[in-house]
């Protein structure tokens, strides 16, 4: 078991926690805008350490350049279909769970 | 072997992402539940490939995290417009 091996399988398995502590949150999280924001860490944090930890086991070749376009992608549309997820909640009435201080 | 326990981490949380699509309670926690499993099923579909010593299924991982941001933003724009085509200079308020 080389170093590389050990770096791969300390990222996948920080990649796992991520995505297992976002759908939890998904879950268990309160009102809408707090679920996003638990979806939004799996889509980020959680792809870059599974992404990077199958590409540090692939090494350098096409399969890695493919990871990196796919984590790329990810990147770009994952925080755009949450923000157009939480405008089209705004304009759907969908007020957010403020604490009790900030209720007009 | 750690392929395996990502897969069953993301597998997991697929199944946690489905038990918030049928919960709801609203269309929105839906469309977000439907738009986290797609996002899911890309890695799981890139950790698989590992899994099976085959990568092409990243290829498949990128054609799906395509169209399914694609549908995402078609839903949420027909809920947002109520039509799928362009608004008209006399509609825009």
């Amino acid at each position: 078991m080389t170093v590389l091996d050990v770096l791969s399988a300390a990222l996948l398995v920080g990649g796992s926690l991520a995505v297992i502590a976002g759908g939890v949150g998904v879950l268990r999280l309160p009102d809408l805008y707090t679920r996003l924001h638990a979806a939004g860490v799996t889509d980020t944090l959680g792809a870059l350490l599974i992404l990077s930890g199958l590409a540090v086991h692939a090494g350098w070749s096409i399969v890695t350049v493919k990871l990196v376009l796919t984590l790329l992608l990810l990147w770009a549309t994952s925080p755009v279909a949450s923000h157009a997820l939480a405008r089209a909640a705004k304009a759907g009435g969908i007020e957010p769970l403020l604490h009790e201080a900030r209720r007009g | 072997m750690i392929f395996a326990v990502a897969a069953f981490a993301i597998l997991g949380t697929m199944g946690l992402a489905l038990g918030r699509a049928f919960l709801g309670p609203t269309l929105f926690d839906r469309i977000l539940a439907a738009n986290m499993f797609g996002t899911k099923t890309v890695l799981l579909l890139a950790v698989i490939g590992f899994l099976d010593g085959r990568p092409e299924f990243l290829d498949i991982g990128l054609l799906y995290a395509m169209i399914s941001f694609i549908g995402v933003i078609a839903v949420l724009r027909f809920y947002e417009i109520g039509r799928f085509s362009p608004v008209d200079e006399e509609d825009a308020s």
